[in-house]
């Protein structure tokens, strides 16, 4: 081949063609799964129309992991799936063996190296999670920290079934919510409480004023002269500390050491089982950021989850059980204050109030 | 080798049962001083809560406006490992599958060319390479598409498709969500690359109503499975069910529409008012299987809270017949795919996700610009307030 042609560069080839990372077993059963098991809570077996069998062993990942980390799984994956392996959709590792005998063989080498099994039923299973200070700017918190804290307390539930149906957690550093937040069982999300502190000298600079202005969901941006410089102003009577002008504008900045921190939200979901997809709600508006535990904000989620588990009949997810006790009952039981700012009052806050005389005494 | 870093917080987190990623990073670390100077940034981060990166930045790779995230940090002298800590988005898989081989081949990549650390995945579905500076970066892109992976999408484009591992190893699947998600990611390379949209789109498909891949709630465009015709029911299996729970309490009375009832010993389920949850199909798996007739449904619009308020996807096809387009190269479904985008780009303003675009316009407009009719699986209920814009045509001429 000459040299310049070997030197073009590629482009536009798009993702790997995933049949070559299927597993022959796979293949042949492709589309013709009759049922599936689950086994324990790290084990299920897929029986296919023609009785073959297809193991898979779920392990916990922290989702932020080393080539070593990448290492590791492809030894497992070559010792006892013939190479194959996969991730879910929570962001944990799934070993796809042919042969039971395999199981517990490999279950045990996973924990010789450090590694967790579990995640499948009625669990808590991997917690969504975002960047963090790890490698965002606009984060209010920092995410894999609190994950590893809220993970490590909840341990038993990722190993054990024994939940009344599945919680799914989730976690996101600012109100971009970049993963699934905003419908989740229970959501941790980092929270500012001050408004942006503008740099007026740079700002016109390094920012466009009117998609600064059209950033604002509470339009609380203006434009004005400061001094011989073209700049805004925020309204912080109605500024809701969202950051988004600080996404667009770099001379925004909003994060603040004492005043960021996290808030809480229960009763997401989004598969269609019984009941619809639903956004998750606010229950604990905030909690300082106390690294590099976050006692208070693991309390929180842990005083939920035992509510839950205690009140919820076998089956309901978190917002049924929620909407069957009423939710008064549920900060009742749980203890947290319910405050002014559970009330909505952006758009639409309205569909949110209570038009009945239904009440729960 | 690049300082070594005291962090005393951190290594709290590397205590406890759950699998740290302090310690991964330590691992990292090892082999690459950037990650340790990322470590003793984080550590800072810690100390003073607070993000010490700078923000945005520009990085990105030849001839594509999408893929790489810029990042700085605040304290470049402090931590040079991290002065430009970029991170890099290859388009994942159908499924997330892989094998060994290609993986070690990925760490190889990620240790010679950044800093040895990755995101398995990111929300949107791709694999994330952290920590590489711009120099590497046409080198990374290369040795990736070599290997046949290319860059995922970032910025005001088509981002990364993503798919639930479907009927590769799930008996609830109603199409083939990795071959659409595959064959869609390919058709629109263009769309993905080069961002030439008001703001960011995402697609995802999952396999039937459990979703999964959370598309309902995380993609602009959600591929919901379901089917047409009636759940094939398993008398035999019903009964082993019966035998092991109570399925009248847990099952019959859950049903959302209590369209299903007892008929002797039989089971009897009133297809026309089932609604394809799946809620009796997740207990009695055994016992009952979607119908014969199945495609999947279309809701558009889901997105973050900023800056309208959240949405979930709103029903927009309620039964898309995906075998039969498929065998035309999906030609019913880029035709409408592109009218969305042609209606976004004319009507929607700079960052407004489409999902406000609508909520702006109205339903009805939105369809009428992209060619569709009205149906009533689209609403919830119909209006309750009497502000009807009449056409004149109907009111008739004077
Ligand atoms: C400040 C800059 C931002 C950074 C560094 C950032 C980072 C990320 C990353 C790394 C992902 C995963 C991407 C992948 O898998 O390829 C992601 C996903 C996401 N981002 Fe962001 N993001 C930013 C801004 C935003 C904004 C402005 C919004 C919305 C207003 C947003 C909403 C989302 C959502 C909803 C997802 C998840 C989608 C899914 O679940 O598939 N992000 N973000
Ligand atoms: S949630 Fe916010 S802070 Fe966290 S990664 Fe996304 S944009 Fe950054
Ligand atoms: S933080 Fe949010 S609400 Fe406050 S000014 Fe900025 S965009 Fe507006
Ligand atoms: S969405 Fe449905 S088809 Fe896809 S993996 Fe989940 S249960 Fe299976
Ligand atoms: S799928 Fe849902 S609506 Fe349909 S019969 Fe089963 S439980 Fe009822």
């Amino acid at each position: 081949m000459p040299e310049e042609v070997k030197k073009k560069r590629i482009t536009d080839v798009g993702p790997h063609d995933y049949h070559d990372y299927l597993s022959p077993m796979i293949k042949k059963n492709y589309g013709k799964w009759a049922y599936h098991e689950i086994l324990d809570p790290g084990t299920m077996v897929h029986v296919a129309e023609n009785g073959d069998k297809l193991y898979t062993v779920r392990m916990g990942s922290p989702r932020l992991v080393s080539s070593g980390f990448v290492r590791d799984i492809s030894d497992m994956a070559d010792k006892y799936c013939g190479g194959y392996l996969r991730f879910t959709t929570r962001n944990n590792v799934e070993f796809l063996l042919e042969n039971e005998k395999n199981i517990e063989p490999l279950k045990k080498d996973l924990e010789k190296l450090g590694y967790n099994v579990g995640g499948i039923g009625n669990v808590v299973a991997n917690i969504v999670h975002t960047q963090g200070w790890v490698h965002c700017h606009t984060s209010a918190s920092d995410a894999s920290g609190v994950v590893k804290s809220v993970m490590d307390e909840l341990y038993e539930y990722f190993v054990e079934d024994k939940l009344p149906s599945k919680v799914r957690i989730a976690f996101a550093c600012c109100l971009n919510m970049c993963g699934s937040v905003a419908s989740s069982d229970i959501a941790i999300l980092g929270t500012h409480r001050k408004p942006p502190k503008i740099n007026h000298e740079r700002l016109v600079n390094l920012c466009e004023v009117p998609s600064t202005i059209a950033a604002c969901p509470t339009n609380s941006i203006r434009p004005e002269m400061v001094g011989d410089k073209k700049s805004v102003r925020v309204n912080e009577e109605t500024c809701v500390f969202c950051g988004s002008c600080y996404t667009v504008c770099p001379a925004m900045p909003i994060a603040d050491a004492e005043n960021d921190g996290l808030s809480i939200w229960v009763g997401g979901k989004v598969s269609n089982a019984r009941t619809k997809p639903t956004f998750s709600k606010l229950v604990v508006p905030f909690i300082p950021n106390e690294p590099p535990r976050w006692d208070k904000a693991v309390q929180a989620v842990k005083t939920i989850l035992e509510a839950y588990k205690k009140g919820a009949e076998p089956g309901e997810r978190v917002i049924e059980w929620i909407e069957r006790i009423g939710w008064s009952r549920f900060f009742k039981i749980t203890g947290f204050e319910f405050t002014k700012y559970h009330v909505d009052d952006f758009r639409l806050a309205e569909t949110s109030m209570n038009y009945s005389s239904h009440a729960r005494f | 080798m690049g300082k070594k870093h005291e962090t005393p917080l951190l290594d709290e987190l590397k205590k406890g049962k759950w699998i740290s990623f302090v310690r991964e990073m330590e691992r990292a670390a090892e082999k690459s001083e950037r990650t340790e100077d990322l470590l003793g940034q984080v550590e800072e981060s810690y100390r003073d809560k607070i993000t010490h990166w700078k923000h945005g930045g520009m990085a990105g790779v030849r001839g594509y406006g999408a893929g790489m995230v810029g990042r700085f940090s605040e304290f470049p002298e402090k931590y040079p490992g991290v002065k430009e800590c970029h991170s890099i988005r290859l388009n994942q898989t159908s499924g997330f599958f892989y094998n060994s081989d290609v993986l070690r081949k990925l760490a190889d990549i990620a240790d010679q060319h950044a800093g040895g650390l990755f995101n398995f995945h990111g929300s949107t579905g791709d694999i994330q390479i952290l920590g590489l500076t711009q120099a590497d970066a046409e080198d990374l892109f290369q040795k990736s598409a070599e290997l046949g992976f290319d860059l995922g999408g970032s910025g005001s484009d088509l981002r990364t498709p993503s798919c639930c591992v479907g009927p590769a190893r799930c008996e609830f699947a109603n199409y083939d969500t990795l071959q659409i998600c595959y064959d869609l990611t390919h058709a629109f390379q263009d769309e993905l690359h080069r961002p030439s949209f008001n703001y960011k789109f995402k697609m995802k498909f999952s396999g039937c109503a459990n979703d999964c891949v959370a598309a309902a709630s995380r993609s602009d465009l959600a591929f919901i499975g379901t089917w047409q015709d009636n759940i094939k029911i398993n008398q035999g299996e019903v009964k082993n069910y019966v035998k092991k729970f109570n399925v009248q309490k847990y099952v019959l009375d859950k049903c959302p529409t209590k369209c299903m009832w007892f008929e002797g010993e039989n089971l009897v389920i009133d297809d026309s008012n089932c609604v394809k949850c799946m809620h009796c199909i997740n207990e009695m798996p055994k016992a009952l299987k979607s119908g014969d007739q199945k495609g999947l449904s279309i809701l558009i619009g889901a997105k973050a809270p900023l800056v309208t308020g959240p949405r979930m996807g709103m029903m927009l096809i309620p039964f898309y017949d995906v075998h039969e387009d498929s065998k035309n190269d999906y030609e019913w479904l880029k035709g409408l795919i592109s009218n969305m985008w042609e209606f976004w780009d004319e009507y929607g303003v700079s960052r407004e996700r489409i999902g406000e675009l609508i909520a702006r316009v109205g339903l009805v407009t939105f369809l009428e610009g992209i060619g569709l009719e009205p149906t009533i699986d689209m609403v919830r209920e119909p209006r309750s307030n009497p502000f009807i814009k009449f056409e004149d045509e109907e009111a008739g001429a004077e």
